[in-house]
Order: C-alpha cells, then structure tokens, then sequence
C-alpha cells in the first residue's frame, strides 16, 4: 500500500533516513529492524576519509539545532569496505550520498560506487560545513549543471541529487539539474545559519556558519518542495524537520513521492517507524489504496 | 545490555543543593556504572534535543539521576512531580570497568560526582573519594556509606580545603584512579597520573543523538576520532588527547 517508485527502484515505503542522522544504519538495528525502512541515505561520503571539523559541532536551537560536523566519514572506499557488507545484507534502498570538491572528486568516487550493490547515488551538492561538502556546487546553476552532466555521463545507478536550500534561486536550480541529467531531486539539506555566545563574544562554530536543520525549518522546506514539484518532472524526495506521519505526508501532498528523516532520529530512534505506521493509518482512515492519489494534490 | 527508548514514572525530584537535584524512576531500568541515558522531560519540540544524564544508582530497575540545572532542559526536569511522566533512552555508551584490584580514588568535579555512587557500590573495595565543588559540598552522605575516605576541596572553602580538590590527591598511594568532572580539572588530574597510575576519564561533550550516529560528540584519541557517546563516555587516560 505504501510502495513507491523512484526511477525504477522500489521502495517498500517513501521513509527513508537522511543522509548524516543515521550513520550507516549500524547504530540503530538495536532499536528496530532497519529493513522496514523504504531506504537509507549513508552518512555523506567523500573520496577520502575525513575526520571532520575541530571545536564544537551540534548546537541547539528553538525546535532544531545547528550542525557543523563536516563530513566525518571513512572515504568511498571505506565505506565499500567496511560499511555496505553490513548494508547490502539488509532488504532496503541504499543511497549512497556522495560529496566532493572538485569534479574530479565525484567522477573518482562514482566510478567506485557504479561497482558495488547501493542502488542509487545521492549527488550531494548541498553541505555546507566544508568545502568538499560540495554546497559551492549547489549555489549557482551553472556550476551545479556541470557537475550533475559530467557525474550523470558516467554513472550507472539512478543518480538524485541533493539540493541546498541556499541554492540563489531553488526553482532555477531544480530546473538546471534535470536539464543536466538528475534522474530524481531530494530537498533540502540545512540551511547556512549563524549563532554567536555573547559572553565569548565568538561565533558558536570555527567556522563561523552551521546548517540548520529541524522541525523549525520545515514550513520553508516544504514550500520549496512544492515550488520545486511545480517546474521539474523527475520524482523528489522531501526533506526538512520531519517528525511525524502528519509532517510526512504535507510532503507528499506537495509534490515529494517519499521523505527523509532527519534530525527527528536524534530525538527518538524508532522516529521512522512510528512515520511509517502513522502514514499507513492514514491512509485506511482516508481510503487511500496508493500515495499517488494524494501526491502534489496541493 | 540493550538499549531502549521508554518512558520512565517519576517517583520523586528533590533539589539536594542549590540548583542540584535527584531524580528517581520507577521502572525496570539496567546499565553499569558510566553509563548514561539520554533523558527528555517534554513533549514539545523545544527544546529540541534529550540532555544526556549519566547514571547515578540503580536498585531494583529504579533509576536515580543527579543533575545540574544548566539550561531550559534541565530545568524544565527539575519541574516534574511524582507521577510525571520522562521519556528515557539507554543505558547508552560504554561505562567504568570495574574488574579492579588494589586501591582506588576516585575524583569527581561538581556534578561529575554523579556516577561516582554507582561506581562505588559496584567496586566494593578499598575506595577513596576526592571531591571538589565550586560551593557546597552535596551528595556526601548518600555516597558516604560505600567508600572509606572521602576528601572534599571548595572553591570558597566552605567546607575542606580551600582550592583544587587535585592538591588533595597523590597519585602514588593509588593502583587505580576514576575521574569525571569538568575538563580542565580532569586535564590536571590526567598529567597527575601520567605515568604513575592507571586513569579511567569520563567524558562529557555536547551531544545530538546520544547512539553514535551524529557524530557531534567526538573527542581525539590516540586511536583517531572518537565518539564520547559510543567508544565512551569512559576512556583510558592515556587513550586521551586533549587540547
């Protein structure tokens, strides 16, 4: 009843865990059986390990909290290594989310993937904690589509790419990563935020600015996911401060065929779980056989 | 030990000390000494994140927990009744070991008293306590029945020794430290020890999830990035590199 479909692959429902709040998975099977996912986006890979940023990295904001972790992560070839055995066992969408510096960084890091079983690859253009996040690729459109055309050209799993909400302008951005090749949109990854301790008179952060993320995000999320739903035809994945079936499903109705989870796992690890069983009621209550009846009903 | 997201029944809330309280849950709770569980006294999404609290007794699946009113979160804790409800996840992270042999101090900074009790208990050996506090001493007397000595150092002098509860201490009487307090006094008890006895460090960092999937909590060991809420909270002293 709450199977999609996202460029040929099927997903056993449209929750999927955000890139960066779930790790690889590993951490969460003591909570519930990860397989009920739809998917899993991995923590966002770079070509080489990254030990991520120095000083402080998680800070708490009204219904969110602001992250600087940049890109801690054991590099493609240890994830392929040591990650996706784990992860290729279980009965769910892999997303192996993939960010870079430079072109050639990508192109290297797909050319790894296009040889392992993760089904898709989530183009991340979007972090904008370090600069092989990739987020300078995902602010104007033209740079964007130079990396979404040459990283498509040679890519043999479904590519989504993943968007910045700091993109100039988010329809235009849409719009010119299709043009490129995109096979699907997920949206949005944190936005560029600032918060200062008055008594060090200093930023929070090193590095200054942090992504913000969480419930308190969503309204903007979900606007753009709609914005979005309109100008592109390739299928879009929601996302920003879901928490609840009812957060969910907004999505859906406004144009996105599944969701990411993201910073509510944090607050309660069986979060996607009880998504998934509050959507399914949902649906009985409303008589709703399939999502395509609802989505961008707006 | 399995970790699990559950709701806990108050059972009482007490200030002990200016702006320190003891909570206690009824339930079926389990975890050793070091651990902690990530605690969240509100349905609301603000504030947003469970506060990390780490374990202070365990009798019976009751759980008790000591706490510092620090921010919104702990404080909208410390205005639960008897009855209220806490949603509770854990026990998290990898505690003390406590296969021990010989002598042991333990060291505690302020609130960094609160695993000391559990880990007391739990060792049932010839155990000393070394506790500094900025103003009061609190807790003694609960812990007081479960170690030998107890040493207490305040900033003001109120009570002991006036200054660092680490001018008390001399590393070489001891086979075997434990320390958890804030992290300049835990700096000055890890070069007391370098090389003279072994030191297990309970740390404490700003955490997001609480299970090891943030990666918000990290701390630099010799082993490369390390996460406070997984490898951790409990390090070997050594193992440590603190800036």
């Amino acid at each position: 009843m709450t199977k999609v479909n996202i460029c040929g692959i099927e997903f056993k429902n449209p929750v999927i865990a955000a890139s960066g709040t779930f790790g690889f998975g590993r951490e969460f099977e003591e909570y519930f059986s990860i397989e009920k996912l739809g998917g899993i986006s991995t923590k966002g890979l770079t070509l080489n390990k990254r030990d991520g940023n120095k000083g402080i990295r998680i800070h708490e904001t009204p219904s969110g909290l602001m992250n600087s972790i940049g890109l801690q992560n054991p590099g493609v070839k240890g994830f392929i290594e040591e990650e996706l055995p784990f992860m290729e066992k279980k009965d769910t969408v892999i997303l192996a989310n993939l960010g870079g510096s430079t072109i050639d960084d990508y192109l290297e890091g797909i050319e790894l993937l296009n040889e392992t079983s993760v089904h898709m690859i989530e183009l991340n253009i979007s972090c904008p904690n370090v600069k092989e996040g990739g987020m300078a690729f995902g602010i104007k459109c033209n740079t964007a589509s130079e990396v979404v055309k040459k990283a498509k050209s040679i890519s043999k799993k479904p590519m989504i790419v993943k968007l910045s909400p700091n993109a100039e302008n988010i329809k235009e951005m849409a719009y010119a990563c299709v043009e490129a090749g995109a096979d699907g949109l997920s949206l949005v990854n944190t936005f560029n935020a600032l918060a200062i301790d008055i008594y060090k008179r200093k930023p929070i952060f090193n590095n200054i600015t942090a992504g913000l993320s969480g419930p308190c995000i969503k309204p903007i999320a979900l606007r753009m996911v709609y914005e979005v739903s309109k100008v592109v035809n390739v299928p879009i994945i929601g996302i920003g401060g879901i928490i609840s079936s009812e957060d969910a499903i907004e999505f859906i109705m406004a144009g996105a065929t599944a969701i990411q989870v993201g910073s509510g796992n944090f607050i309660n690890p069986n979060i996607s779980i009880d998504i998934i069983h509050g959507i399914e009621r949902f649906m009985e209550k409303e008589g709703i056989k399939s999502l395509e009846e609802i989505r961008g009903i707006i | 030990m399995k970790s699990s997201y559950k709701d806990g029944i108050i059972e009482s809330n007490i200030e002990i000390s200016e702006n320190i309280y003891e909570i206690i849950l009824n339930g079926d709770f389990q975890g050793f000494p070091g651990q902690f569980y990530m605690i969240r006294g509100w349905e609301a999404l603000d504030p947003f994140l469970s506060r990390p609290i780490s374990i202070a007794d365990l009798n019976n699946g009751k759980i008790t927990f000591l706490y510092e009113v620090k921010g919104r979160g702990t404080h909208i804790i410390s205005k639960l009744k008897k009855g209220d409800k806490l949603s509770i996840l854990g026990p998290l992270g990898n505690g003390f070991n406590i296969n021990t042999k010989g002598k042991i101090a333990l060291i505690s900074g302020g609130i960094g008293i609160a695993p000391m009790l559990y880990l007391a208990k739990s060792l049932n050996i010839n155990v000393d306590l070394y506790c500094g506090f900025r103003d009061k001493p609190y807790f003694l007397e609960t812990i007081g029945q479960y170690v030998d000595n107890i040493f207490v150092a305040t900033d003001n002098g109120v009570e002991g020794h006036k200054g660092f509860v680490t001018e008390l201490f001399n590393p070489m009487e001891y086979d075997l430290v434990y320390t958890c307090g804030p992290t300049p006094m835990m700096k000055v008890v890890m070069n007391i020890c370098k090389g003279k006895v072994p030191l297990y460090i309970s740390m404490e960092n700003r955490m997001a999830c609480g299970i090891g999937a943030c990666l918000g909590c990290t701390v630099e060991t010799i082993r490369g990035i390390e996460r406070v809420c997984k490898e951790g909270p409990v390090f070997k002293g050594e193992e440590i590199t603190i800036d």
